[in-house]
């Protein structure tokens, strides 16, 4: 019996299980797994569970962390009460959490691609700083483009920037099978280290280094190719609505494109689309590509629409962050939206706790983790409740025949 | 069943963290309403916030304010008489951006900034109000906005100190620099000390190794060790990894330890020779004065030796021969008059 | 450049390279476990954290170095039952898990630090020990046969591990389950109990790594110690293809490289150190796409078991 989900984490290694394989030579599963790729009906009991339980588990971390509060003498109602006042209780706060949730989303849909043909993109971190280093060089470099010319522009190099980064650990796969957990992690660390090169050096500020500074930041760009600011007086950017673009694109390239259905047929069943013709190395070479390319696209975001220039640690782990932000969006581009602005929040309000009742950062990171923890680990039910579904409806086609 | 079971459990949680949403409401408020008539019966508490881009226990840049806030505290009577509150490990710049505004919005008198990379937020924050006093640094930049001072420090002075003290140490005539980035004060002193080395002894060789970053302790302990093996008896280095460094030297057991930013002379008692120190509670003290007086921002404040920011604290527990703390406290003068000059 | 190649030099760099190695040994040894018995464990780093801080810890207050090793093992457990609960009973996306845990590694073991320490301290730790005889052959001795207790340590657990994997029940075990957990559930092995069993096994080592690294190789605690070297080690099972002596290459390869740019600094080669500083990650990737990869992952890896049907 087979248990694939469509909107929720991939879980293709069941097809391999001795007891399908017989049934896998029935023409019933492929179709089954056909069937999955072409219906677009909503599942509405699926999308509550998928919103309930990661909200169920965060509540759980939160409740844990409260404990914690306790030892370390601090209020937890205080505390939880200024985290949802920091997140949602003042437009500065709300803004923030927008700002927040900008990278989380664009990270988050570079590896909702990556997930669904099944490859982790874990390398979400040197592919930002690709994307920020391409969106710094090239604003620097043409400082006297008009605006309108040199936004997109920048926005185009960064994401090639990110696709290259994503497109090495592709090809390594693809052709010589290089697993891509480690080139993802080697590329992490080489990519930072470039960074740290450009910034001692060519892409240091004159400013800087006649002051006798030496900071590590690149010269503030130009104020052309920076993103418009939406609210005044807040940090949110052009940028979120960018972002917020590009998650309805990528839906339609998934589901409504044949490389997108190539791509999920991949994660969904390599065996199956290898026999129907699909190129499943290329496939997943070209979705970590472009999870690189999404993920730059993050660092050019976070350079032309908040800092205003390069410098070290802009990443601020949005490439691990991302992965989280992309599960509680059920891997779905459009759930990925009240995901990463939930996540977001999340962060924000944390920060704002630490600031309300003193506690050191490390217990936010401590609690944030656990949040991780018990939200990857409610996705269990999701997948249930699902396949429960799949069953039902099987049964239900089986009769109607 | 296992469904019902989540469902209640959510239930639950909800339940609870709206009782505690509901019930938190309340508190902020009562507790600004005590506050007001406490400080208007004492002396009026002045209230200090400070961001920090790492923890204030990193031995180095954020721990050298930490200590510095906690002292001038102290001295002006405790907490009653200074609120301080803070933020570590802001190494997001939005993030960090969050908390200036937030503790400027929430009426605190000096907001610090204790990062460069926080520039650009102050210029914008700082605008917004004009009647908090901004502290950044460690940049010259004060934007020419009223309530913002910057502040910074001429490591390069100390290093040059540093190096004269080492240059005498030495008996292998290797001495070795253990370094992170090259960039900001670690560039700074590390660059100070070579000219304080070469001006004492051109022919001393100094070798130097960035490990490529500020946290990464194990590879700055094989960079000093390897150094070590090189031949060095003498170590320098900079950031919070450095203590990496200092438990390489102490491994070895006779090479000597010079450090920079905060007195890391307990870390190995026996071999640390001096320590340049940030001290800051002369700055944040002068800072309080003035904001107290209306001036609330518009300088640049710079540590050197000649203004007692930086300090060289010599390590009591190393008997340091008399003729190697005359070098060295001859340097501190040439500094401080002006004779000599150290290239940042 | 004649400089370079000394046998003083070359002494050095292996010798540097040897303390490096321990800690990635430790933790790949012990993923490569996990891995192949189907379960990918990134919460390595956060693992290494805690338990460093643990061993520090006790061994700080106690005095007793073999404590801090039992209480870092401790550690690795708790942790390892918790990934396993997560990951293996709760079928949670690995990958996902695996950075919770590693954030919460991280969030504890800078918490518990600055609320039990404070301040960064040092404590004696596992002194180099040097064996007779052998110690004395040139270049080999200082090498190989003049390193502290753990790294002696981390050494020895490569042919253990091996002989484990290769020649016991247990590794076969822990090799179907892996490989095909659904055969190996039809003939009775419990494929949830011995993947719980190699995550905490490898979580234990994990510890073990950590406490290499703070009570052996650096002698204290700071925030964030092991800067990533966990994320490393995971990457360093692929790099092995899940076999002990390809893990042991790994990490030698990686530790040698980074050896050998410290010492090209030290030396003054022309070289920029953040493009010295790259080079241990450059070259495993080229070593990767030299050598033949043949060899396939488990085929269950990152796959939680569900058995037949609903």
């Amino acid at each position: 019996m087979k248990q694939t989900n469509r909107e929720g984490p991939v879980v293709p290694g069941l097809s391999e299980d001795i007891s399908t394989k017989k049934e896998s030579r029935s023409s019933m599963s492929t179709s089954g797994d056909v069937q999955l790729l072409q219906r677009s009906r909503f599942d509405w009991g699926r999308v509550v569970l998928n919103v309930l339980l990661p909200t169920a588990g965060v509540l759980v971390a939160l409740l844990i962390g409260a404990v914690l509060l306790l030892l370390l003498k601090a209020d937890p109602i205080a505390a939880y009460a200024a985290m949802v006042r920091g997140a949602v209780g003042s437009t500065f706060g709300l803004t923030q959490t927008l700002v927040k949730a900008t990278p989380l989303l664009l990270v988050g849909l570079g590896i909702c691609i990556a997930f669904r043909a099944n490859v982790i993109n874990i390398g979400g971190e040197g592919q930002i700083i690709a994307g920020a280093i391409a969106a710094t060089w090239f604003p620097l470099t043409f400082s006297t483009a008009p605006g309108w010319l040199l936004i997109p522009s920048t926005m185009f190099v960064g994401f090639m920037a990110g696709a290259v980064w994503g497109f090495v650990p592709g090809i390594l796969k693809a052709r010589l099978n290089v697993n891509e957990i480690l080139s993802t992690i080697m590329m992490n660390a080489i990519a930072l280290q470039l960074m740290n090169l450009l910034l001692q050096g060519p892409l240091m500020d004159p400013a800087a280094v006649k002051a006798g500074t030496f900071l590590a930041q690149s010269a503030q760009l130009p104020h052309q190719v920076w993103l418009a600011r939406l609210v005044p007086r807040t940090l949110l950017h052009s940028g979120a609505i960018v972002a917020l673009v590009l998650a309805f694109a990528v839906y339609l390239f998934l589901w409504r494109t044949t490389i997108g259905y190539q791509i999920r047929a991949v994660g969904l069943n390599p065996d199956a689309s290898r026999y129907s013709g699909i190129n499943v190395p290329t496939a997943q070479a070209l979705s970590l590509t472009l999870a690189g390319g999404f993920a730059g696209l993050a660092g050019v975001v976070e350079v032309i629409g908040v800092q205003h220039r390069l410098l070290e640690g802009l990443t601020s782990g949005y490439g691990f962050t991302g992965i989280v932000a992309a599960l509680l969006g059920s891997l779905h581009p459009l759930g990925l939206i009240p995901a990463s602005i939930l996540f977001g929040g999340l962060l924000v309000g944390a920060d704002t706790m630490q600031r309300a009742v003193q506690v050191p950062s490390a217990l936010i990171t401590a609690i944030l983790g656990l949040v991780v923890l018990f939200v990857s680990g409610a996705a269990l039910w999701s997948r249930k409740w699902a396949a429960r579904r799949m069953i039902a409806e099987q049964r239900d086609g089986q009769a109607s025949l | 069943m296992k469904g019902k079971g989540v469902f209640r459990l959510v239930g639950l949680a909800i339940a609870v963290a709206a009782l505690a949403i509901a019930c938190g409401g309340s508190k902020p408020a009562a507790t600004a309403a005590q506050k007001p008539a406490a400080s208007a019966a004492a002396v009026k508490q002045i209230k200090i916030a400070v961001v920090m881009p790492s923890a204030t226990t990193d031995a180095a840049f954020s721990q050298s304010m930490w200590s510095a806030l906690n002292a001038v505290q102290a001295e002006m009577g405790g907490p009653s008489a200074m609120e301080i509150k803070y933020s570590e490990n802001m190494y997001n710049v939005p993030d960090a951006a969050a908390a200036i505004r937030d503790y400027a919005s929430q009426g605190f008198d000096i907001v610090i900034a204790h990062g460069s990379q926080y520039g650009s937020s102050v210029q914008e924050i700082a605008k917004d109000f004009p009647k908090v006093t901004f502290a950044w640094g460690t940049d010259v930049n004060t934007f020419g906005l009223p309530n913002v001072y910057a502040y910074t420090a001429a490591a390069e002075q100390g290093g040059y100190v540093n190096g004269v003290l080492a240059a005498k140490l030495t008996k292998t005539r290797k001495i070795g620099v253990t370094g992170p980035v090259e960039v900001g004060d670690a560039k700074t002193y590390i660059d100070g000390f070579v000219q304080g080395v070469k001006a004492t002894d051109s022919s001393i060789s100094v070798s130097k190794t960035w490990t490529g970053s500020f946290s990464d302790v194990a590879l700055m302990a094989a960079a000093a060790k390897t150094q070590i093996a090189n031949g060095a008896d003498v170590l320098t280095g900079s950031s919070q990894s450095v203590v990496g460094s200092i438990g390489a030297a102490k491994d070895k057991g006779n090479v000597l330890w010079f450090g920079t930013q905060s007195d890391q002379a307990s870390l190995a008692p026996s071999l640390v020779v001096a320590s340049q120190v940030y001290d800051w509670t002369a700055m944040l003290k002068d800072i309080i004065a003035k904001h107290e007086a209306g001036t609330l921002g518009g300088i640049t404040y710079t540590l050197t030796l000649a203004n007692g920011g930086l300090k060289i604290a010599y390590n009591p527990g190393y008997s340091l021969a008399a003729d190697v703390k005359a070098a060295g406290d001859a340097a501190i003068k040439g500094i401080t008059d002006g004779s000599i000059k150290v290239q940042p | 450049m004649k400089d370079v190649f000394s046998l003083n030099v070359i002494t050095g760099i292996f010798n540097t390279m040897m303390g490096l190695a321990a800690p990635f040994l430790y933790a790949a040894l012990g993923e490569t476990f996990a891995q192949t018995s189907g379960v990918v464990n990134l919460g390595v780093d956060g693992i290494m954290l805690l338990s460093a801080y643990a061993a520090f810890y006790f061994t700080l207050i106690t005095g007793n170095l073999w404590l801090g090793v039992l209480t870092a093992a401790i550690v690795g457990l708790l942790m390892g039952l918790l990934m396993s609960f997560v990951s293996v009973t709760l079928k949670a996306e690995q990958g996902v898990s695996g950075i919770g845990l590693y954030m919460f590694g991280l969030g504890m073991s800078s918490l518990l630090f600055k609320v039990t320490i404070g301040t960064v301290k040092t404590v004696v730790g596992f002194q180099s020990v040097k064996i007779p005889i052998l110690g004395d052959i040139p270049f080999l001795g200082p090498v190989l046969f003049d390193n502290s207790i753990p790294v002696y340590g981390a050494f020895l657990l490569v042919p253990v591990a091996w002989w484990v994997l290769e020649k016991t029940t247990l590794g076969l075990k822990i090799k179907a389950v892996g490989q095909n957990p659904a055969a190996a559930d039809s003939v009775g092995i419990s494929v949830n109990g011995i993947r719980y069993l190699s995550v905490c096994l490898g979580a234990i080592l994990a510890g073990l790594a950590g406490a290499s690294l703070s009570i052996s190789q650096l002698n204290l605690f700071q925030d964030n110690l092991t800067a990533g070297q966990g994320f490393i080690a995971v990457a360093l099972v692929y790099f092995g293809g899940w076999s002990p002596i390809g893990v042991l290459a790994g990490s030698l390869l990686f530790s040698v490289v980074n050896s050998f740019q410290l010492w090209m600094q030290v030396l003054g080669v022309k070289i920029s150190p953040s493009v010295a500083v790259m080079l241990p990650y450059l070259l495993t990737i080229a070593a990767l796409t030299v050598t033949v990869n043949r060899v396939r992952q488990p085929a269950a890896l990152n796959k939680p078991f569900e058995r037949g049907e609903n």
